[in-house]
């Protein structure tokens, strides 16, 4: 950090430059080729390469998951000597802020993108740069070769991924179960249909809590329904959108779905289940005295039942199954995350970029209490989750390696897939109030069109 | 948004249109003439101009070039990111009206233009007209008027709250149950069903239950129900109990116990019974015999000793309770948000208008009165009259204010979930489509409310002028 030892850096710079920065870097420049574990070997004062350097970073966290990424942040300044950044985007809208921020020419040098279309639409309009080789083996070495090719664009990678949730989770409150005298959780989906009847009986009042309110909680149900229903390649298909939604396999997505979401018994009054927000699903379930038994939505349930301070215990009574099968379907996961990406071409963006990437920068990401981050990282020790239920889940998408599928409606243009109350979680809100499989299949199909044109 | 209007209260000391240009128009305080007044000295054009320049460079770059800007882009396609791709024409302008979500945002901007401004006109009219003649008008006029100090945020917010379904946290709601419950009382087991293992019952919560077989004097009946909040029991149920003693007896339970287990359809221990519920004794379609159940839910009809029976469990114990109405519902959010609005902005209205009566004539009046006028006549045929200009003004501006309309609806679309889409406006719209990086649909939108709304400022400059 001192000013001498910079002055003398540069000093060398000029007379030799790939001497200095060997001499004055850490071991992830891109230039030394990058070692093993990536930028998480270099450490103490020989690391700092980048002083004076700063770069932006622009996402959407907040609270627990901001103060995690920033430790991050502090991690790698502390050893480069570079100084980062973060800001959240202002209400919460990442795409509109970055968006007019790219357009008017004053681009963050790193934005967290969880959209695998945004990506390729800004490389396709050359609006982020490819990671250096460096950063592309890191990525190599600690991620599955599936989700180096989320953040891929006709074989370049752009984006490195940074944290993922198992959207294929059900959350249960384990008090209700053992009060109903339900020993084993349901693994089909008949299964679930009958334990939430007994649920009932035993007087839950609405045995499956649906958080119509906010329409991504509806299009999740649909994905796990609709991958188990239609199986992969049908699923990646629809996604492109290069099967329309009237086609059958959504009818018979939409009917299974109806089975549960159709059942006033189950979820209670449908025009109730559309206003109740995810947060308040998830409290009906887990807080004191709770109205329903069952909630299906990602791993980051998790989070919310914390941040809420609802009495349940994580792991004690508050417990998670995976998304039944259905039909005989094998074991499938859906999976959503987060990427980093470089939108200009800053040397120590580069270089966080790799250290994101490694095992130092993921352990602090799931390690920090309250962040809720999990981790696709192979070399992410299960023991560095605050509770053994986070680090089952990271360990089931870790495990699946290459056999899961990412969030449909995060990868499918905003207008449809990511609009609330409109597009998909519109359509998929109507549906659950009013069951009409066709009009439903046609209003999706219509805002689809629109959407992909 | 609300700025702009709140500058108008500062008005009343001296409303222009009413009190006829006192101490406006600094600007033109020339003599009135045909002919060129003579130019001072030193006042030349360049001057006069370069003293102009920076307003003019500024008003070109924030206000001619943004919106010629929005025009040009209105006009192009919209690439993924946010680029303009190729040139649409007026697809734009067609998508808005053949979109869902557009057109539902302009039909209810509509709704919003058409009830509105007359509302809030009508309103401030009947509260500007009370403020004449009651004692602690100064008190009234301030407390009508203090919404207008509430940002639209929190007013929204404020406003939400009251709309909250559950009667237990919903002003309105609980309102509505605390008169239908008065009326009606609410059923003490909305949540009890019968069992749907052991099917002794037929007919619904909202009709009653009725056995489908009949029952005799020593055949006790049990009927099988589940549904109970086990963990929070009625307080005096008791475990479950065949009841016996002379005549036709039953017992009503809650055929399922904690932690489950148990025959379907017969009383296990562990199970309670369900208290305080209604039995009715049938023969022959008609009652013969009425009772409740028991803290262990056996009941008995000591004086039936001989022949079959059905029995009936009326509706009036299981009915589910009422609610109340979904305020942010598909059919009520709209109308909603407008009460809240209108609780802002009927102060507004009272204030101007008080203050134009305030600077009416009296003797007109006086006139009117003496010569045998009744009151009604005298406010529809004077007072309204005289007013016009004002209340004009206050339309016009209730109008604009009303088309640009976006953080109450915004605000409260929120806790509406899925039913935000109905309470859809153009801002709105515009605002989502933006978020969304379709750059050129939201041009299109704004474009539009731009269009809409200039009528209204011309008339409104108009009026000005001529109040100069």
């Amino acid at each position: 950090m001192a000013p001498r030892r910079k002055f003398l850096c540069i000093a060398a710079a000029a007379v030799a430059s790939s001497v200095a920065v060997a001499g004055c870097g850490g071991g992830s420049t891109p230039s030394s080729g990058g070692s093993p574990s990536g930028a998480s070997s270099s450490s103490g004062s020989a690391g700092h390469n980048l002083d004076g350097q700063s770069f932006t970073i622009l996402g959407q966290w907040t609270g627990g998951e901001q103060a995690a990424f920033e430790a991050v942040i502090k991690q790698f300044d502390d050893k480069t000597g570079a100084t980062g950044h973060y800001t959240p985007a202002a209400g919460g809208n990442e795409a509109g802020v970055l968006g007019t921020k790219v357009a008017g020419g004053t681009p963050p040098d790193i934005a967290i993108l969880s959209l695998p279309g945004a990506i390729a639409q800004y490389a396709s309009s050359s609006k982020i740069f490819p990671v250096s080789t460096a950063t592309q083996q890191v990525v190599g070495q600690n991620f599955a070769s599936e989700w180096g090719k989320l953040g891929s664009y006709q074989g370049k990678m752009y984006c490195v991924p940074v944290d993922a949730s198992n959207k294929s989770t059900v959350w249960y409150n384990n008090d209700l179960f053992k009060t109903a005298g339900i020993s084993s959780t349901p693994q089909t989906w008949p299964d679930l249909i009958k334990d939430a009847k007994t649920l009932s009986a035993s007087g839950v009042s609405v045995p499956v809590s649906v958080g119509g309110g906010d329409g991504w909680t509806l299009t999740d149900w649909f994905e796990n329904v609709y991958l188990r229903t239609a199986g992969i390649a049908k699923y990646n298909q629809l996604t492109q959108h290069k099967i329309k939604w009237t086609d059958p396999s959504v009818a018979k997505a939409l009917e299974t779905l109806k089975q549960i979401w159709g059942d006033p018994q189950l979820i209670g009054s449908p025009a109730a289940a559309v206003k109740v927000p995810f947060t308040a699903s998830v409290d009906n379930v887990f807080k004191a005295n709770p109205t329903s038994a069952i909630v299906y939505e990602a791993s980051f349930v998790a989070t919310t039942i914390t941040g809420d301070k609802d009495p349940a215990k994580v792991g004690v009574t508050a417990k998670v199954f995976p998304f039944p099968s259905i039909d005989g379907s094998g074991s499938v996961v859906e999976a959503a995350g987060d990427f980093g990406c470089a939108f200009t071409k800053n040397k120590a963006a580069d270089q966080f970029l790799a250290y994101l990437a490694g095992p130092q920068a993921a352990t602090t990401l799931v390690s920090t209490p309250g962040s809720g981050f999990l981790s696709v990282n192979k070399n992410v020790q299960s023991s560095s989750y605050n509770d053994p239920t986070s680090a089952q889940l990271a360990e089931q998408m870790v495990k699946v390696g290459n056999n899961f599928v990412f969030d449909m409606s995060d990868q499918t243009p905003a207008a449809f897939g990511g609009t609330p109350n409109k597009g998909e979680w519109g359509d998929l809100q109507q549906f659950l109030t009013n069951g009409n499989v066709q009009a439903a299949q046609q209003q999706l199909e219509k805002d689809a069109a629109a959407a992909y044109k | 948004m609300p700025e702009d209007a709140r500058v108008a209260p500062a008005a009343p000391t001296s409303p222009p249109a009413v009190a006829g240009g006192a101490g406006v128009g600094a600007g033109r305080a020339q003599p009135p003439g045909k002919t060129k007044p003579p130019r001072l000295p030193g006042e030349s054009r360049w001057v006069a101009a370069l003293f102009i320049f920076p307003a003019g460079i500024w008003l070109a770059a924030i206000v001619l070039y943004p919106l010629v800007y929005t025009l040009i882009r209105s006009l192009f396609h919209d690439g993924p990111v946010g680029q303009a791709t190729s040139f649409a024409g007026i697809q734009n302008y067609i998508d808005i009206f053949t979109q869902s979500d557009s057109f539902e945002a302009f039909k209810n901007n509509v709704i919003w233009v058409v009830v509105v401004p007359a509302l809030v006109t009508i309103l401030g009219l009947i509260f500007a007209v009370l403020t004449e003649r009651i004692r602690w008008a100064s008190a009234f006029k301030i407390i009508v008027f203090t919404p207008m100090a509430i940002s639209f945020l929190a007013a929204g917010i404020t406003w939400s709250l009251i709309y909250v379904d559950q009667p237990s946290q919903g002003l309105g709601n609980a309102v509505l149950t605390g008169i239908h419950d008065t009326v009606s009382p609410s059923a003490a087991y909305p949540n009890l069903h019968p069992s749907t293992q052991v099917t002794l019952l037929d007919g619904s919560s909202a009709k009653g239950y009725t056995t489908k077989k009949q029952y005799a004097a020593g055949a006790p009946a049990a009927l099988p129900f589940t549904g109970l909040d086990l963990l929070h029991p009625p307080s005096n149920a008791q475990p479950a109990a065949q009841p016996s003693g002379k005549g036709l007896t039953g017992v009503v339970w809650n055929d399922f116990k904690a932690g489950g287990g148990g025959t379907p359809g017969k009383v296990d221990p562990g199970e309670l019974g369900v208290p305080g519920v209604t039995v009715q004794a049938l023969q022959g379609g008609k009652v013969v015999g009425s009772t409740t159940t028991q803290p262990d839910g056996a009941f008995s009809f000591p004086g039936l000793t001989s022949g079959s029976y059905t029995l009936e469990l009326p509706a009036s114990d299981f009915s589910a309770a009422y609610t109340g109405v979904s305020w942010l519902g598909p059919t009520l959010i709209t109308p909603a948000i407008i009460i809240a609005y209108l609780w802002i902005y009927a102060g507004f209205a009272m204030v101007l208008l008080a203050a134009g009566m305030a600077a009416l004539p009296r003797e007109t009046m006086e006139a009117a009165r003496i010569d045998g006028a009744t009151e009604w006549q005298v406010f529809r045929r004077v007072t309204m009259p005289l007013l016009s200009p004002v209340l004009l003004v206050v339309f016009v501006t209730m109008v604009i204010n009303v088309l640009k309309i976006f953080d109450i609806v915004f605000v409260m679309q929120q806790p509406a979930g899925g039913n935000a889409r109905y309470a859809n406006v153009l801002a709105v719209q515009l605002y989502d489509e933006y978020g969304n990086q379709q750059y050129g649909a939201a041009s299109a939108v704004g474009i539009l409310l731009v269009i809409l709304v200039i009528p209204a400022m011309i008339f409104q400059i108009h009026n000005f002028r001529k109040s100069q």
